[in-house]
C-alpha cells in the first residue's frame, strides 16, 4: 500500500520536468467576523503536484477548499502564502493562460451573446486569426454537441447547455492543461457521460486534466490519480485504488443464531441484529477466529463477503474525523 | 369567457371614471381660482439657492423662470391688478440663473420702472437690473439705451440719461441715434420729440409682444399730446385773431384755421376743454389710459 | 492594448443589445420635440429653450447611462461570475478595466451624437436655417461627452471596491460636488479659519471640476467658445480619466473575486 502523504516532499527551485501543475504551501485566509478582524483559513499549506499528461481528480466535500485552490491557480483570488506554477511558469504570469483552459463552477456567460459569438469573443484573446477562429468555433460546438444551438442567445440555454459551452470555451484554444471546476455538476447522466468522454479524449491527446468533484464514482472511473482535500487540508494523493487502501477493509459475516449465544455473547453483541439474523464486520486477520467462535456458539454462517471500502467511505471517515476534532476543540477550548 | 367580462367591465368603468375626474377637476379649479392669491407664491426667493440646486441646468431653469415672469405679468395685467411685487424676485432669479438672457433684463427694465398699473413703479430696481446686465454683457449697447430710457422717463435725471446714451453709443453695433439722443437730452432735457422718438425705437425694434404693446400705448398718448399741442397753437392763433378763446372745436374749424375735424388715433374727435385747451373726447378709450398714467403733470412744459 | 480593444468592442456590443439604452435615447428625443412646443409658449426664447432643454436632456440621459451602466460594468460581471471565464484568458486586469471604459465611452459618444442630431433638427425646424453660431452647440455636446467619460471612470473606480449601490451614490455625489468647485474656492474668503480655507482650496483642485464643461448658456445664446478652452478641457478630461483609471486598475488587480 503506497500512500503519498501531504507534505514531506523537499522544495524544488525549478519545476520538475513532467510536472504540469506544482503547488507549494498554498494558503488562503479569508477575513471574517465583525469588521473582518478575524480570519478563516480556507486552504492550509497545500502542497501537491499534477503530472503532465495525467487526469487528476481533486476530491473533497463542499467547502473543502477545492474551488479555492482552483481559483488561486487561475489568479482569480490571491494566496495569503505559498506559490504555484503551471507549466513551469508562476501563476502570476497571466501570459501563461494561453496554454490553460478553465471551466468555472456553475458557469454563466454573457446572456446577450450566442454560443458562437461567445466562443469567438474568447478566441480573440488567444490571438487566433479570423479564419482559424471560425473553424475552431465550429469544431468546438460540434464536439460538445451544440452545433444546432450555436446561433441561439445564451440567455435561452439550459444549465446543461451552459456547462457544455463552458467546456467548449475551455478547450477551444487547445491548451496543454485543462482545469475544470465541478464539470459534471448539474448534468444528467447522458451529459456526464459526454463530459467523461471529452476528458478521456483530452487525455488521449496528451493533455493534462485536473478536475474537482465531489462525485466519487466519476473520479474512480476517470482519474489516474486523485487528491483528497477536507477542511482546507490535503489528506492524501495517489491512485484511486491506493487511497482506498487506507480505509478499513475487512469481511462481513452474515449469520443466524437461535437461542442463547453463550460464550460468544460478547462477540455477538457487536453485530447488527434483525430477528434471528446478524450481520458483523471483522478485520481480515480475525476472520477465522471469529467464525470458529460463532460456530461453537451454534450460529449458522450464511455468508462471508469481502468488504471493499470505497472512496466514499474514506471520505466520510475523514469528514467525521474532522468534525469530531472540531467539536473537541470547541468543547475543550483552543 | 372571463376575459371578455373583465374587458367589458373596464370599457364601462374607464369613461365613467374619467367623467368623474373631469367634473372633479373643474370644481377643484374653481376652488383654486377663488384662492388665486396663494398661487402668487415664490417659494424659493433666494436666487443663489435656486442656482445651487439647478446644478449645471441653470440656463434651462432660467428659461423656466422667464416663462413664469411673462405669465405672471400677463396674468396681473389681465386681472387689472396693480401689485406686481413678485416681478423683481422672479427677474432676480432668472438673471442669476442665466446672466446672458438679454430679453429678461430688457423686460425687467421696462416693467419694473414704469409706474403702476403698467409696472412696479420701481425705477431703482430697473436700474439695478440693467447694471447687472451690463456687467454680465458689457457689449450689449441696448442696455444703455434702456438705462437712458429709465433716467429720462421715470427719474427725470437728464444728466444721467444723456450719459447713458453716450456711453452706449460707443459700444459695437450701437445705432447712431444713441449719440444724437445723448446730445439732445443734454441740451433740452425732456421734450416731446425725444419722447416720441425713443418710444418709437422700442416699438419698431422689440420682438417681445408685451413690450411692443406697451410702447404702442405710450406712442398713442404721446401722439395725443402732440396733437393737443398743435390744436392749442391753433386755438392761440384764434384768440389772437378773434380776441376771445374758442370754446368749441367747430369754431376753430369754421374759422378755417383748422382743416377737417381732428381725431385721435382711435378715431375719436378732440374737444376743447373749459380752459380752451384741447382734450381727449370723453368717449375715447385713450382718456382712461391717459388718466391712469398721470401721476403728476398732465403735459410737458412747452418750450 | 489590443485585448483591451477586444473587451471594449464587446462592451459596446452589449450596450447595443440592451434595450434600455434605446428607451432612454427615445425619451431624450421626445424631450427635444417637447422643447419645440415649450418654445412656442415662452416668448422671446424659442430657440434658447430648444438648446437649453435639448442639452439638458442629453446631459441627464447621458449621466444616467454613465452612472448606472458604468457601475454595472464591473459589478454585473462580478455578480454573475461572467468574469471568471474571461480572466482565465490571457487578459490582464487592467486591460479589462480599460476595455470596459472604452466600450462605454464609445457607446455614450454615439448616443450623445444621435441626441445632438435631434437638437439640430429641432433648431432647424423652428428657425429654418442653421448658423455658424450653432457650432457652439456641437462644442457643448463634445464637452458633455468629456464629462461623461470622467463620470464613467469614477463609476468604474468606485464599483471596483464597493457595492453597486454605494458606488452609484459616491459617483453621483462626486459629480454634484464637482459642480460647486468654484464655490469652494470662494468659501475660503467667508471662513475665518485659515487652515480650513487652505484645506478647502486644496480639495477644490483635487476634486473633478465638472463646471469646466458647462457651456450651456454660451451655446444657448450663440456665443463662441475659445479654442484654447476646448484644448484644455480635453487635456483635463484625458489626464483626470488617466488618474482614475490607473487607480482603478491597481485596485482591481488586487481584488479577490468572490
Amino acid at each position: 500500500m503506497k500512500l503519498v502523504d501531504a507534505g514531506g516532499e523537499p522544495t524544488k527551485n525549478e519545476s520538475m520536468p513532467g510536472v504540469a501543475i506544482e503547488i507549494e504551501n498554498l494558503t488562503k485566509d479569508y477575513p471574517t467576523g465583525f469588521l473582518n478582524l478575524k480570519t478563516r483559513r480556507s486552504l492550509d499549506a497545500l502542497t501537491m503536484q499534477v503530472e503532465a499528461g495525467e487526469v487528476f481528480g481533486f476530491l473533497g466535500p463542499n467547502g473543502a477548499g477545492k474551488s479555492t485552490t482552483i481559483k488561486l491557480l487561475m489568479s482569480l483570488i490571491f494566496p495569503t502564502a505559498g506559490t504555484a506554477r503551471i507549466l513551469g511558469k508562476p501563476i502570476s504570469d497571466i501570459g501563461m493562460h494561453q496554454d490553460i483552459g478553465y471551466l468555472p463552477e456553475q458557469p454563466y456567460f454573457y446572456d446577450y451573446l450566442t454560443a458562437s459569438e461567445l466562443l469567438d469573443y474568447f478566441a480573440r484573446f488567444h490571438d487566433l486569426k479570423e479564419a482559424d477562429r471560425r473553424e475552431r468555433v465550429a469544431k468546438m460546438l460540434k464536439k460538445v454537441g451544440l452545433e444546432t444551438a450555436g446561433k441561439i442567445q445564451l440567455r435561452k440555454y439550459s444549465k446543461g447547455m451552459l456547462q457544455r459551452v463552458g467546456l467548449a470555451q475551455a478547450i477551444l484554444h487547445e491548451p496543454q492543461v485543462v482545469i475544470l471546476d465541478e464539470p459534471m455538476s448539474g448534468l444528467d447522466p447522458l451529459g456526464r457521460r459526454e463530459v467523461r468522454d471529452i476528458i478521456l479524449e483530452l487525455k488521449n491527446e496528451g493533455k493534462t486534466v485536473m478536475f474537482s468533484t465531489h462525485i466519487l464514482s466519476d473520479a474512480e472511473m476517470l482519474c489516474d490519480r486523485v487528491g483528497v482535500i477536507v477542511g482546507g487540508k490535503l489528506r492524501g494523493t495517489g491512485a484511486p485504488g491506493e487511497i482506498v487502501g487506507i480505509a478499513a477493509q475487512g469481511m462481513e459475516i452474515l449469520f443466524e443464531l437461535r437461542g442463547d449465544a453463550g460464550a460468544a455473547a460478547a462477540l455477538v453483541n457487536k453485530a447488527t441484529r434483525t430477528g434471528n439474523r446478524y450481520r458483523m464486520h471483522v478485520e481480515e486477520q480475525e476472520l477465522y477466529a471469529v467464525i470458529e467462535q460463532l460456530r461453537s456458539a451454534g450460529a449458522k454462517i450464511l455468508s462471508v463477503t469481502q468488504v471493499k471500502a470505497t472512496l466514499e467511505e474514506y471520505f466520510l471517515h475523514l469528514v467525521e474525523a474532522d468534525r469530531a476534532q472540531a467539536a473537541a476543540v470547541e468543547v475543550y477550548g483552543k | 369567457m372571463n376575459n371578455w367580462k373583465s374587458i367589458a367591465g373596464l370599457l364601462i368603468f374607464l369613461p365613467l371614471g374619467y367623467a368623474g375626474i373631469w367634473k372633479l377637476q373643474h370644481s377643484i379649479d374653481a376652488q383654486r381660482a377663488a384662492l388665486h392669491q396663494e398661487q402668487d407664491d415664490l417659494s424659493l426667493r433666494s436666487a443663489k439657492m435656486v442656482k445651487a440646486i439647478s446644478l449645471e441646468y441653470a440656463p434651462l431653469m432660467a428659461d423656466v423662470y422667464w416663462t413664469r415672469v411673462v405669465q405672471y405679468y400677463g396674468d396681473k395685467t389681465a386681472r387689472r391688478e396693480r401689485n406686481v411685487e413678485l416681478l423683481w424676485p422672479l427677474l432676480d432669479i432668472t438673471t442669476t440663473l442665466d446672466p446672458q438672457l438679454i430679453v429678461a433684463y430688457r423686460f425687467g427694465a421696462t416693467f419694473l420702472s414704469e409706474p403702476p398699473p403698467r409696472g412696479a413703479g420701481r425705477p431703482d430696481q430697473g436700474v439695478a437690473l440693467l447694471e447687472r446686465g451690463i456687467q454680465a454683457n458689457p457689449d450689449e449697447w441696448q442696455f444703455f439705451g434702456d438705462l437712458g430710457f429709465i433716467y429720462y422717463f421715470e427719474t427725470k435725471d437728464y444728466a444721467k440719461a444723456s450719459a447713458a446714451f453716450l456711453e452706449g453709443s460707443k459700444k459695437p453695433g450701437a445705432m447712431i441715434w444713441m449719440k444724437i439722443m445723448a446730445a439732445r437730452i443734454a441740451a433740452e432735457g425732456e421734450s416731446l420729440a425725444t419722447s416720441i422718438f425713443l418710444w418709437n425705437e422700442v416699438y419698431t425694434t422689440t420682438t417681445d409682444p408685451t413690450i411692443k404693446k406697451n410702447a404702442e400705448k405710450h406712442l398713442r398718448l404721446l401722439k395725443v399730446e402732440q396733437d393737443c399741442k398743435l390744436i392749442d397753437a391753433v386755438a392761440d392763433e384764434y384768440e389772437k385773431r378773434f380776441g376771445r378763446r374758442a370754446t368749441r372745436m367747430s369754431e376753430l374749424i369754421q374759422s378755417g384755421l383748422l382743416r377737417g375735424e381732428p381725431v385721435d388715433s382711435l378715431g375719436y374727435s378732440y374737444v376743447l376743454g373749459e380752459d380752451g385747451k384741447a382734450e381727449l373726447n370723453l368717449d375715447s378709450p385713450l382718456l382712461e389710459e391717459q388718466l391712469l398714467s398721470q401721476p403728476k403733470k398732465k403735459s410737458p412744459e412747452v418750450h | 492594448m489590443k485585448r483591451a480593444a477586444v473587451v471594449a468592442l464587446n462592451t459596446f456590443r452589449e450596450a447595443v443589445r440592451d434595450r434600455v439604452l434605446y428607451n432612454l435615447v427615445f425619451f431624450a428625443l421626445l424631450m427635444i420635440a417637447a422643447a419645440i412646443l415649450v418654445g412656442q409658449i415662452s416668448i422671446g426664447i424659442e430657440e434658447t429653450v430648444i438648446v437649453t432643454l435639448g442639452l439638458s436632456a442629453v446631459s441627464v440621459i447621458g449621466l444616467l447611462i454613465a452612472i448606472f451602466i458604468g457601475v454595472g460594468l464591473v459589478s454585473k460581471e462580478m455578480d454573475k461570475r461572467t468574469l471568471y471565464a474571461l480572466l482565465a484568458k490571457p487578459v490582464r486586469r487592467w486591460e479589462f478595466i480599460v476595455g470596459k471604459f472604452g466600450g462605454l465611452v464609445l457607446t455614450l459618444a454615439i448616443n450623445t451624437a444621435a441626441m445632438a442630431a435631434g437638437v439640430f433638427v429641432a433648431l432647424y425646424y423652428v428657425r429654418h436655417s442653421l448658423q455658424r453660431s450653432d457650432l457652439t452647440i456641437l462644442i457643448a455636446v463634445y464637452f458633455i461627452v468629456l464629462k461623461l467619460a470622467l463620470v464613467v471612470a469614477l463609476a468604474l473606480l468606485f464599483s471596483s471596491f464597493t457595492t453597486p449601490l454605494l458606488a452609484i451614490l459616491y459617483t453621483a455625489g462626486l459629480y454634484i460636488a464637482g459642480q460647486f468647485v468654484e464655490e469652494m474656492r470662494t468659501f475660503q474668503s467667508l471662513t475665518g479659519s485659515h487652515a480650513l480655507a487652505s484645506f478647502t482650496k486644496w480639495l477644490s483642485y483635487l476634486l473633478p471640476n465638472f463646471e469646466n464643461f458647462n457651456v450651456m448658456a454660451i451655446a444657448a445664446h450663440g456665443r463662441s467658445v475659445p479654442a484654447s478652452l476646448i484644448l484644455q478641457n480635453t487635456l483635463y478630461a484625458v489626464l483626470y480619466c488617466g488618474i482614475v483609471l490607473s487607480a482603478t486598475a491597481v485596485i482591481f488587480s488586487r481584488r479577490n473575486l468572490k
